[in-house]
């Protein structure tokens, strides 16, 4: 051993550097172009693929009452854009839309905490907050409305009990699935009742949580949706769901599919511009999500 | 009371007392004794292994004295709160490297302007210097091992379990790992109760080699190692009391496929 000039914690340090840089690979962000070819071009081929189906099956229908081409769903949107009202609509929705389910939110964490971490209220409130999950919310209209009269509190009531449901259940099983060798790893760290909560069972959850809440955004949507159509008022304001109802009293075949594609739309941009980034950020930092 | 601890500002005797220790878990036929009536000492400062084949009841028992469970029979003393290494690293992939340990100093009650050095201090130790902002999933192995032993040594506890944390490694990683080990053992002076089935990483590492029999666990011999550190796996008299050790150890396996 002594023939050796390093002495044995220098050369134990030295082979640890090299299994180290063995062990470590770099990994870098895809090109542009790459992103370009694999994220991008696969929708707008898919877009315009519906929009020549749609072009073409314009004539055999032959019926603008029944099917507006999607050059007459154009000129209405310019017509609702050029009037003013299309952003009108489009922010009365959104802003219903996010409000309620940021009052989803506030409500639904706690009540998935405490359904997930106290015995006695998970026995109680579980099993209904399952069931109301698959309860479709747009049941909540009528007796909503007879409850709270015609305005928006009917829109916030069907949202909550849309998206609560979704909020605390996502938390509850994002609970449930937390490997238990982290809570006996936190508890020998000194991580016991709230502290333990707050340390280790809400951030090991968070992946289920956040599935929760991306479901909770789509029930709130339909819901609202579902609530706009449905409850007719001049007290509720503008709102997507309102404009459907303006084209069908207008027989304009062209506002009703203007009104569609918006719901549809804007409910996707949502997602897409907050809740997929949230969720992929939240896998991607645990290395959950293989980069493609 | 089953456990006490000790406060560490008296003078204590031992880092852990395990006295008349019994185990038992409710089975398909009743009660199954795991552990039988284990009473061990570790010194402060000692570096004891435990030594037993696989489902003899090591982790039950390192459990105990963690105090994640509690014994049937028998008391368990140690001296403060012990810290305990997991045999999957557990680290939490919610954090960096560097914050998986400075969550560990801030639930000692480190003040916050303190952790970020302490934490480089720590990952120095386990020479890893440049891993502070790393995810635990961009962590080889054996680096991941080396940052969980720093979350360990950042509660400072005076007594170090170790539950099989380099059974999963390579021979070579896991040869630098003892290297280390070592090392650190003898820098901070703690207290380690180190439990492997591994005979020979076993005398690599020990001044105390217990070894547990099966079924249920009952301490069969003890080994006082005198070979001095630093010492290599390979080393003849590693190898020569690591032959003696596992005559005995097959010889307390075979009498099971007696009856
Ligand atoms: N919570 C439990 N409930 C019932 N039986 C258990 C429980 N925990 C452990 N056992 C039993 O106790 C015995 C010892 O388990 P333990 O995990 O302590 O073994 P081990 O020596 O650590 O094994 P290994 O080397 O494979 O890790 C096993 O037979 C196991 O089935
Ligand atoms: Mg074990």
């Amino acid at each position: 051993m002594a023939s050796t000039e390093t002495t044995p914690a220098q050369d134990a340090g030295s082979v640890e550097a090299g299994l180290d840089a063995l062990e470590t690979t770099a990994a870098g962000r895809p090109p542009f172009s790459q992103t370009f070819k694999n994220k991008i071009l696969p929708p707008v081929i898919a877009i315009a693929v519906v929009l020549v189906a749609w072009s073409l099956l314009h004539p055999v229908v032959d019926d603008p009452t029944k099917l507006p081409s999607p050059q007459d769903v154009w000129s209405e949107a310019e017509d609702q854009w050029l009037k003013g009202t299309l952003l009108e609509y489009i922010w009365g929705s959104v802003s219903r839309g996010l409000l309620g389910f940021l009052l989803a939110l506030v409500i639904g964490t706690p009540l998935g905490l405490l359904v997930a971490r106290v015995r006695f209220v998970r026995a109680a409130f579980g099993p209904i907050l399952s069931g109301l999950q698959s309860l479709p919310s747009v049941a909540w209209v009528a007796p909503a409305v007879i409850w709270l009269g015609l305005d928006n509190s009917v829109m916030f009531t069907v949202i909550l009990l849309g998206a609560v449901p979704s909020i605390a259940n996502g938390l509850v099983s994002g609970v449930d699935q937390v490997p238990p060798l982290f809570l006996r790893a936190g508890r020998t760290l000194g991580a016991t009742g709230l502290r333990g909560t707050w340390h280790i069972v809400m951030p090991a959850a968070l992946p289920g949580y956040v599935a929760g809440l991306k479901q909770g955004w789509a029930f709130s949507w339909r819901s609202l949706m579902a609530a706009e159509i449905i409850a007719q008022s001049p007290d509720m304001g503008m709102g997507l769901g309102q404009l459907l109802e303006v084209g069908r009293t207008n027989s304009s075949m062209a506002t009703v599919f203007l009104a569609i594609l918006l719901i549809l739309f804007v409910g996707i941009a949502i997602d897409l511009l907050i809740f997929s980034p949230l969720e992929r950020w939240v896998l991607r930092s645990r290395g959950l999500l293989v980069k493609s | 009371m089953a456990t006490t601890l000790a406060k560490a500002a008296e003078s204590v005797e031992f880092a852990a007392r395990l006295e008349h220790v019994s185990k038992s878990f409710a089975g398909p036929g009743g009660q199954q004794l795991v552990l039988d009536d284990i009473s061990i000492d570790v010194a402060p400062g000692e570096f004891v292994t435990l030594l037993g084949a696989s489902g003899c009841g090591k982790s039950t028992l390192l459990n105990l004295v963690a105090g994640l469970d509690r014994p049937t029979a028998g008391s368990i003393a140690t001296d403060g709160r012990p810290a305990l290494m997991f045999q999957e690293h557990a680290l939490f992939p919610w954090l960096t490297a560097g914050k998986n340990i400075e969550l560990a100093l801030r639930l000692r009650g480190v003040p916050k302007t303190d952790r970020r050095a302490k934490a480089e201090e720590l990952l120095g130790l386990v020479r890893l210097r440049g891993a502070y902002g790393k995810r635990v999933h961009e962590l080889s192995g054996g680096m991941r091992q080396r940052v969980a032993l720093a979350r360990a040594l950042a509660q400072e506890s005076n007594l170090l379990l170790m539950d099989e944390p380099f059974a999963a490694l390579d021979a070579i990683t896991r040869d630098v790992l003892h290297d280390e080990l070592t090392r650190i053992w003898a820098e901070t002076g703690v207290s380690v109760l180190f439990v492997t089935h591994n005979v020979r990483e076993a005398v690599r590492l020990a001044q105390r080699v217990v070894l547990l029999s099966s079924r249920p666990g009952r301490i069969a011999r003890e080994w006082t190692v005198g070979i001095p550190q630093p010492r290599r796996i390979e080393d003849a008299p590693v190898a020569e009391l690591s032959l003696e050790i596992t005559d005995v150890l097959r010889g307390e396996i075979r009498r099971h496929g007696q009856h």
